[in-house]
C-alpha cells in the first residue's frame, strides 16, 4: 500500500498534474479571499468558505480525474491487480495520496488568516470549524471524484462527470428551499453535503455531520471497490 | 507447480473459456497457443488473479488464486500483452516501485540489479520508460515480471511489435529463464511455439484442442505422408500423372516456380512411399525432376487440422 501511495504522491510532483490543482486551488482561494474579506474590510470569513465550497466543484476534479482513468487507459492497472495487493489497499493508497496533497494545499492557503490576524481581530473558532468542514466535505468530493474516476479510462469524461455529480449535490440543497413537502425537504437535508456544513460556520463542530462526511467518503471508496471486483466477475 | 481445472468463463452470452483444464510442471516452458479470441488471455488473466472466472480453479504451487490471492500472486509473476510500464519513471524507479508493490524481502538494488542484468537493460537503468524502444520496453516488461524471483512466469504474447531480432533476443531470454523458472506463454505465432515452448495447449473457441510436448504434437493427429517434388513439365498434365500413382491421394501445384520448373506437393496413403514411383513415371514421360523433398508437418499444420478440420492440401508450408 504504501509503494503505491508513494508513486502517487511522486506522480503529483514529476509531472503537472499536482502543480496544476495546487495553482489553481491557490489562485481561486486567494482570490475570493480578497474579495470576501480583504476588499469588503471584514474578519468574518464564512462568505470565503462558502463560495470556496462552491470553487471545490471545478479543483477536487483537477485532483482525482487521473487516479484510475489513467491507470486502465495505460493498461498499468494489471500491474497492480495482480499484485499481492488488496483491493482496499489500492483504493486507499490513492485516496490518501489525493487527501494528502488537498491538505498540503488547504494548510498553504490557511496562510491567509494570518494576514487576517495582523490587521483584525477574526474569530478563530470560527475559521477553525469552518476549515475542518471544508476539509471534511474536501474528504467527501475526493471518495466521488475517485469512484467516478474507476468507471471509465478518460480522464476528461472522470472530470466531467464529477463536476456534474458535485453540481448535482449544490441543486440539491438549492431544491430544499422551494419545495413544499416538509417530508422531502426533511430527506434532503438530511442528504445534503451543504446543508451539514452550516454549523461548521458558526465554529461548532458538528459531530454527526463528521460522521456523515466520513460515512459517505467510506461508501464511495466501498464502491470504488466494488467497481474493481465486479469487473473482476464480468 | 500450476494446476488450471475445469475454468468456464463468459462475457455476457460469448463463452470465452469453456471447462479448460491444463497443468504445468516446474521448470516446463508451456506454450499457449490459438488464434485471436481462442481465449488465450482471458486464462492468463485469470491465472494471474487479474480476472476471475465463473467456474473452475487456479492453483499456484498449490495455493489457490481466489482463496489465497496474496500467497499465490506473490508466485506469479505476469507480463500482460501491453507492458504495464509508468512512462514518467526512469527504469530503475520503475522496477524499485514494483519491487516494494511485491513486498520482496532481498537486497533491493543487488536483486535489481541482478535482473537489469538477465533482461540485458543494464545500459538504460537511468533512462525514462516513455523513451525506450519496444525492445526494451518488453524487456523492461519481463524484468518487472521478474522481481521477487516467482516460481512461475505468465507472458502474454511477450514478442508481439518486435523486430526480428528481437524475437530471436526475446526468445533466448525466455529460453534461459525456463531454466529457473516454470514459464507459461501465449502465442498466435506458430514457430514461436515451437521455438521456444517444451508443451504446447492448443486453444480454440474456449476449448483445449491439444495438449502435447511440442516434439510429439504433429504425431496426434493421424497424417498423410506427403512429398514435395519440383518437375520440368507441362503443369495439368504433370498433375493428372501424378494422380494416377498407385497410393497418392492428391497432387497439386504449390504455386512456387523455378526456371522452367515447377513444384508439386503429392499426398500418399499413411505408412506409403512414393518417390520412386513419381521418379519413373516422371522419367517416362522424359519430365526431368530437378528436386525432391520429404515435407514434415509443421505446428500449423496441426492447428489448422485441429482447428479447422482441415484442408492442408496445396497450402505453401515447410517445415
Amino acid at each position: 500500500m504504501f509503494a503505491i501511495y508513494k508513486r502517487e504522491m511522486r506522480t503529483y510532483f514529476t509531472t503537472p498534474a499536482g502543480y496544476i490543482f495546487m495553482a489553481i486551488f491557490l489562485c481561486a482561494a486567494g482570490f475570493i479571499f480578497s474579495l470576501t474579506t480583504l476588499q469588503e474590510q471584514s474578519t468574518d470569513v464564512s462568505l470565503y468558505f462558502q463560495v470556496l465550497m462552491i470553487a471545490y466543484i471545478v479543483l477536487i476534479p483537477l485532483l482525482t480525474m487521473r487516479s484510475f482513468a489513467e491507470e486502465k487507459r495505460n493498461k498499468t492497472e494489471q500491474l497492480l491487480l495482480t499484485a499481492p495487493v488488496s483491493l482496499w489497499s489500492l483504493v486507499l493508497a490513492k485516496f490518501l495520496a489525493a487527501f494528502t496533497l488537498f491538505l498540503g494545499t488547504v494548510a498553504v492557503s490557511s496562510l491567509f488568516f494570518v494576514t487576517l490576524g495582523m490587521y483584525g481581530d477574526p474569530n478563530w473558532g470560527r475559521i477553525l470549524g469552518c476549515t475542518i468542514g471544508m476539509i471534511l466535505i474536501g474528504v467527501c468530493f475526493i471518495a466521488i471524484g475517485m469512484f467516478l474516476s474507476s468507471l471509465t479510462d478518460n480522464q476528461f469524461t472522470a472530470a466531467v462527470t464529477t463536476i456534474g455529480v458535485l453540481c448535482g449535490l449544490v441543486v440539491l440543497a438549492m431544491l430544499n428551499g422551494i419545495l413544499d413537502s416538509y417530508v422531502l425537504r426533511l430527506v434532503l437535508d438530511w442528504i445534503s453535503i451543504y446543508s451539514r456544513y452550516t454549523n461548521f460556520t458558526m465554529g461548532i463542530f458538528d459531530f454527526s455531520s463528521a460522521v456523515y462526511y466520513l460515512s459517505m467518503c467510506g461508501v464511495f471508496l466501498f464502491l470504488t471497490v466494488r467497481v474493481y471486483e465486479k469487473r473482476r466477475f464480468s | 507447480m500450476i494446476e488450471v481445472e475445469h475454468l468456464v468463463k463468459s462475457y455476457g452470452t460469448n463463452l470465452a473459456l469453456d471447462d479448460v483444464s491444463f497443468s504445468v510442471g516446474e521448470r516446463e516452458i508451456l506454450g499457449l497457443l490459438g488464434p485471436n479470441g481462442a481465449g488465450k488471455s482471458t486464462a492468463m488473466n485469470i491465472m494471474t488473479g487479474y480476472l476471475s472466472a465463473n467456474a473452475g480453479t487456479v492453483r499456484i504451487d498449490g495455493k489457490d488464486i481466489l482463496e489465497e490471492p496474496g500467497e499465490a500472486k506473490k508466485r506469479i509473476g505476469f507480463l500482460p500483452e501491453t507492458p504495464p510500464l509508468y512512462g514518467d519513471m526512469r527504469v530503475e524507479e520503475y522496477l524499485r516501485f514494483v519491487y516494494d508493490l511485491k513486498q520482496c524481502t532481498y537486497n533491493r538494488e543487488a536483486h535489481i540489479e541482478e535482473i537489469c542484468r538477465v533482461t540485458r537493460i543494464s545500459d538504460a537503468r537511468r533512462r525514462i520508460v516513455k523513451n525506450l524502444s519496444t525492445g526494451y520496453r518488453q524487456r523492461l516488461g519481463i524484468a518487472q515480471a521478474l522481481i521477487g524471483n516467482p516460481g512461475v512466469l505468465v507472458l502474454d504474447e511477450p514478442t508481439v511489435g518486435l523486430d526480428p531480432k528481437q524475437i530471436i533476443e526475446v526468445r533466448n531470454l525466455i529460453r534461459t529463464l525456463g531454466r529457473e523458472h516454470t514459464v507459461i506463454l501465449s502465442s498466435h505465432i506458430l514457430s514461436e511455439v515451437q521455438a521456444v515452448c517444451d508443451r504446447v495447449v492448443i486453444l480454440d473457441q474456449g476449448k483445449v484442442l491439444c495438449d502435447e510436448r511440442t516434439d510429439s504434437i504433429s504425431r496426434t493427429i493421424q497424417q498423410n505422408a506427403r512429398i514435395r517434388v519440383s518437375i520440368c513439365g507441362p503443369g495439368r498434365e504433370v498433375v493428372e500423372t501424378l494422380r494416377g500413382l498407385p497410393n497418392v491421394i492428391s497432387a497439386a501445384a504449390t504455386g512456387d516456380r523455378e526456371k522452367d520448373s515447377f513444384s508439386y506437393f503429392v499426398e500418399s496413403a499413411p505408412g506409403t512411399d512414393v518417390r520412386k514411383d513419381v521418379f519413373f513415371a516422371m522419367a517416362q514421360q522424359n519430365w526431368p525432376v530437378v528436386g525432391m523433398e520429404e515435407e514434415g508437418y509443421s505446428l500449423e499444420d496441426v492447428f489448422l487440422k485441429l482447428t479447422d478440420a482441415g484442408n492442408i492440401t496445396g497450402k505453401k508450408r515447410k517445415k
